[in-house]
């Protein structure tokens, strides 16, 4: 076990600085822009303590992150005619010309031993009144958290929606084929940067799952020559195995508590779903079905789980009281739905949609039993909302290869989030952090 | 009906290598329920260690599938038997059967194909002469693709049961 955090951290070492030679491991682009976006102007931060500034622009970063949420339209910066760092510097009708109805303007110093203080400003152009004014420390490393935070405050205070930016996500990549293909299960921050290993193998991993408070990651892994259960933490990089039944140990899924793991084995036969208590290691099956019964999802309550099964010949959709019971059907449009992600209090549901060929992503709100396909592409798959719901991530097939997409919950905007080489596929999107 | 039929003809055969000796009489190999290919039936109960590399229906370790299916297609019956054939004549081998589906579905979903592939491959060569315990199923199911195109010709190679001697005898 020591040997393998061991490997573990040195593979983490290596790929650092591989990620830095890449630049960024994955990258952004804005696919489809959205009329509906509040304009918003992103003044650059300055720099105010002693020698020289951090490594991150901080300020570019919280634009980054507010115009790929597609809620925003940010001014580019040659547009910038003037560089307020605080209130006594803005001069509304400069920014109201511009046609923004917002300005954040902010600056950075020193707080000693080696932290910056982010102090920054946020202001409703048409009102002439300052929304927001706060101050964030960190250390100069850590400034890509803290650009992430403002990011969140600021649209929060405009929506009224906590945002999702300081989050991480997770994902699995491969790179090679047959016997030499590489996988590795991989944590990056929501935009893509920051990227780490958490495990590397020559064989398979699979559906990464994260635990409420974000320290742990549940995954498949085939190392042992058969699909098992690991959890791994993040930050100690320890692990254990939790199933390696005979048969599939797939779908790890954490109960809303974190005290409970929901996942789909199939020694009895057929895959069916099971829930572990996590403190005692003991299961309980859940379904009871020759047919494939996978990937189970828990309702926001802890109450119930979405799975896939194919007991009506095709997947679909089903929910069962997470005790067991009688499961019912939740989706009857489509040949094929799959791969459940709830948010918005299990109101909404999406899923991978397949008709003949083409697999999109669709989402089913609850209360109107209406989907909307809010993906363009033939092979996407493995959707998972941000925690917020105003968003979600998704893999797609361009080409020879797998990337992930973050597009907006309502379809509009999307953004391409590439690895340099390989295939990248099943974003699992963190939960929210603490401050 | 086709498979009670050959699950019917295998317990007999069991029934009879028990009574027996290792060697079958060769009335019942249930090479005969299948499509007219001569091979294994002539090589039935001669198999030597080597010919798992040498023999031209053992050489063959693959058995496909249609799109969304896990029945054995005809064409694969010859296959399933010569080595059902070969595992019978060597107890101590061991195979695991790997299993796998194409990219379209989502992947754990994809897992589950796999293994039923498996399985239906287990229970033919079990139905035709290999025991039980001589057969490991493990599905990689979407995982682990021949090929990495986005088409029919590709799909159509990764819909695949692998047959893999762990122990040739």
């Amino acid at each position: 076990m020591n040997r393998l955090s061991l490997r573990c951290f040195a593979m983490a070492m290596l790929l650092a600085f591989v990620g830095s030679a890449f630049a960024q491991g994955l990258s952004i682009d804005i696919t489809d822009g959205s009329s509906t976006a509040d304009p918003i102007a992103v003044v650059p931060f300055a720099f105010e303590g002693a020698g020289l500034p951090p490594e991150t622009d901080v300020s570019e970063s919280v634009r980054a992150d507010l115009a790929r949420s597609g809620k925003f339209f940010t001014l580019g910066r040659r547009d910038i005619i003037e560089f307020p760092t605080r209130e006594s510097e803005v001069k509304f009708a400069t920014w109201r010309m511009l046609k923004q109805n917002y300005l954040v303007v902010g600056r950075l110093a020193d707080a000693g031993d080696g932290a910056l203080r982010v102090e920054f400003e946020l202001f409703d152009v048409a009102r002439q009144s300052r929304m927001m004014g706060l101050a964030i420390s960190g250390q100069r490393t850590a400034m890509r958290d803290v650009a992430h935070q403002i990011a969140d405050l600021v649209y929060e205070k405009i929506l009224g929606v906590r945002g999702a930016f300081w989050t991480r996500i997770a994902y699995v990549t491969s790179v090679g084929l047959g016997q030499n293909t590489q996988y590795a299960l991989m944590v990056a921050d929501s935009d893509g940067f920051n990227p780490q290993v958490v495990v590397r193998s020559r064989e398979p991993l699979m559906s990464p799952a994260w635990s409420p408070d974000g320290r742990r990651l549940a995954y498949v892994s085939f190392e042992r020559g058969n699909s098992s259960i690991y959890l791994q933490d993040l930050s100690t990089g320890s692990r254990e195995l939790v199933s390696s039944q005979k048969g599939i140990n797939g779908g790890p899924a954490f109960s809303p508590d974190g005290t409970q793991l929901a996942m789909n084995l199939s020694f009895g036969g057929s895959p069916d779903v099971y829930v572990m208590d996590l403190a005692t290691r003991k299961t309980r099956k859940v379904t009871s079905h020759f047919a494939i019964d996978v990937e189970p999802v828990w309702t926001p309550d802890g109450q119930r789980l979405v799975f896939t099964s194919d007991r009506s010949g095709k997947p679909q959709l089903y929910e069962v009281p997470a005790s067991g019971g009688d499961a019912s059907r939740l989706t009857f449009q489509g040949q094929y739905n799959a791969r459940a992600t709830i948010c918005c209090d299990g109101k909404k549901i999406a899923m991978a949609q397949g008709t003949g060929n083409v697999y999109r992503i669709a989402v089913l709100d609850r209360a109107t039993t209406t989907y909307s396909e809010i993906s363009p592409g033939n092979v996407d798959e493995s959707p998972s909302f941000a925690p917020n719901g105003s968003m979600l991530l998704y893999a797609a097939t361009e080409g020879p290869r797998g990337v992930l997409y973050a597009v907006s919950a309502d379809g509009r905007v999307r953004q391409r989030l590439v690895l340099a080489d390989g295939d990248v596929r099943e974003p699992a999107w963190g939960p929210f952090r603490q401050r | 009906m086709n498979n009670t039929f050959r699950i019917l003809c295998s317990v007999l055969l069991v029934a009879g290598v028990a009574a027996c000796a290792k060697k079958a009489v060769k009335p019942s190999e249930p090479a005969d329920t299948t499509p007219a290919v001569s091979q294994p039936a002539d090589n039935a109960g001669r198999y030597q260690v080597g010919d798992l590399d040498t023999d031209a229906c053992l050489r063959q370790r693959v058995v496909y599938f249609d799109l969304d299916r896990t029945e054995i297609k005809p064409e694969f019956n010859a296959q399933i038997s010569c080595h059902a054939e070969y595992m019978r004549q060597f107890p101590n081998a061991r195979v695991t059967l790997e299993g796998h589906a194409d990219e379209r579905g989502t992947r754990e979903y994809n897992l589950g194909l796999g293994e039923r592939r498996g399985m239906a491959v287990q229970s033919a060569l079990s139905g035709a002469g290999a025991s039980g315990g001589q057969l490991n199923v493990v599905s990689y199911g979407e995982e682990r693709p021949v090929d990495r195109g986005h088409d029919e010709s590709a799909w159509s190679k990764n819909r695949r049961v692998e047959i893999v001697y762990t122990t040739a005898n």
